[in-house]
Formats: structure tokens, sequence, C-alpha cells
């Protein structure tokens, strides 16, 4: 058993309303620091696989066809082992 | 004519397409499930608005699996007709039945108001009844209706002439402040390169009679009326 922790985010040519507004939220907050904010999705699926690498393909696999959109979404993988 | 509306779980602007297509344009219409399998004998598909499987994921991200999506493929591959309307526009982006997609709107607010459509082309199967440049009155209500594609997608979109709508003002003028949510190069409604599947985010059938405060959403269905009797009378 695998869990794979996926990181979807927009691509960074594309622009992220949310993002810009809760960078201005935590300006008003005092961050001062802040420079800049992308908001994006996590994502925990357990894979009952004993391969790595075929864990890993059938994850990829996943988010091609449904998890991120292409278009503006880019992806990434961790794999970890799961006891189950 | 018959028209088929989809209905997803958590479509709910199903019964105001029956209400246009039946009562007030005197067409046939029937409600089709999701989980359906077959389009026979439909002459336009309608996918309306709503909220398909509560927008999880991403609008319109799980709606595209349903059964009833294999067969519209087939049924719009053989030159069928279908509509798409707000989340119906999302379904087929997601789908790959249209390019690009319908993003959160720039200001991140949930946006119900009319707006003002400039009719870009008048000699497609959606708009031949439309006088060219036509500015119809026809009202959104969404949150994610930002249309956004790369510049290259944009470009061919705008060259094959498959931009069908755009907002525009009282004037029929293309304006930032005319666009209700940062949809890229103002585009409200676009078709595929084969010139049958349209999507647009505005709703046509919420000013399908003049006391809901326009009618002009019933050009773009007797528009379509008016191609399929056209198509029917050649044989």
């Amino acid at each position: 058993m695998f869990l794979a922790k996926i990181n979807v985010t927009l691509k960074p040519t594309v622009n992220d309303p949310q993002g810009t507004t809760v960078l201005g939220g935590l300006k008003s907050l005092g961050f001062n620091s802040v420079k800049d904010v992308r908001v994006g999705k996590f994502l925990e699926v357990k894979v009952d696989e004993t391969d790595p690498s075929k864990a890993r393909s059938v994850v990829n696999d996943m988010c091609e066809k449904l998890l991120a959109n292409p278009v503006i979404e880019q992806y990434s993988v961790e794999l970890v082992e799961d006891p189950g | 004519m018959r028209f088929g509306i989809l209905v997803f779980p958590g479509t709910w602007s199903d019964t105001d397409c029956h209400h246009q297509v039946s009562d007030v344009l005197g067409q046939e219409a029937v409600y089709i499930w999701h989980r359906d399998t077959a389009l026979d004998g439909i002459d336009c598909v309608i996918l309306p608005g709503g909220f398909s499987y509560g927008d999880y994921l991403r609008a319109g991200a799980i709606a595209r699996f349903s059964p009833v999506m294999e067969a519209l493929r087939a049924y719009v591959e053989s030159g069928g007709l279908a509509v798409g309307i707000c989340n119906g526009f999302q379904v087929l982006c997601e789908a790959g039945l249209l390019p690009g997609v319908l993003m959160r709107n720039s200001h991140l607010e949930y946006r119900c108001q009319w707006t003002n459509l400039r009719t870009e082309r008048t000699d497609s199967p959606f708009t031949e009844l439309c006088q060219p440049g036509q500015s119809l009155r026809i009202p959104v209500s969404h949150g994610e209706g930002n249309y956004f594609a790369d510049k290259d997608t944009l470009d061919r979109l705008e060259s094959n002439g498959q931009v069908l709508f755009r907002y525009c003002d009282d004037s029929g003028r293309i304006t930032e402040p005319a666009n209700p949510n940062g949809s890229a190069r103002n585009i409200a409604g676009i078709i595929n390169d084969k010139g049958n599947v349209l999507g647009m985010m505005p709703h046509p059938e919420r000013s399908c009679e003049e006391l809901l405060g326009s009618a002009d959403g019933n050009l773009i269905f007797s528009s379509i009326i008016n191609n399929l009797q056209r198509s029917a009378s050649r044989g």
C-alpha cells in the first residue's frame, strides 16, 4: 500500500486571483515581508499496489485524467509506503 | 424538433430550458438522465446550468465521466448540435469537446446580473437569426466563468471564427467594465472547430420572455430550430 501526497497548483503563467486576495489579507494583517501567494490543492490518495513504480504510474495517470486540468494546472506527487 | 436536456446530479436549469424550448418555442423536449447511454432521435442536446456533482474538484470535472458523455461524444462527432450553458459549458471544456477552461471569476465574486453579448457571427446554426453584431441581453449567474486558454489557443479561436459571443457595453463596445468575470478577450461563448457545439456562460433560458426582462435568449434557440428545419427540408 502506498500513500500518494499530491499537490495540484496553477501553472506559473496562470493568474491566481485567490492567491492575490490572500496576499492582500496577509499584508493587511501586517505581514509586510510576504511577496507572493499561490493557492493550490492538496490530495492524499491511497493506492493498493506493491511496486512503487507501478503505484507512481497509476497516480500520474489519475492526475492526467482527473485530478489536474492540464490547461491551467500542474501537479507533483510524493509517494510514501503506507502500512494500510 | 426534439431537444434532449441532459440532467446530472446537481443540474438546476433543466426545467428552465424545458420551459423555453417547449412552452415558449413549441418544440418537443425530453430529459436525459446522465446514466442513459443513447441520444437516438435527438435533434439538439442541451447541457444546462447548475452544479453537477457539487462542482467538486473543478466545475464540470466529474460530470464528464457520466455514461451519457460517451453518447454525446459520438453524437457530436456525427455532426449533432449541442449547447452547453454555464455549468454545461464547463462540462464541455472538461470533456475536451471545447478548448480552454472556465476559471474562478477574477474578482472572486459570484455574479448574477444582466450582460450584453455582441454576436460575432451570424453564419452559425446558433445565431443565424441574429443580425450581424447584434447585442443580446442575457443574464449570467456564476462564480467560475472566467474563460481562459493559452495565447495560441485564443489566437486560433479568433482566426477560425470560433468566438461567437463577447461581453459588450450598452453600445456594443467590447470594454473591460462590460466583462463580468475577467474572461480572456471578453469571451462569453465559443463554438468548436466544426461549428456544431456551442458553450456559453450566460443563460438564454433565463431571457425567454419579456416578463423576465428580455426575450433575447429565444434568438439562439430559434436559430437552432430554423437551422434544423432547413436541414430537414433538404432531406
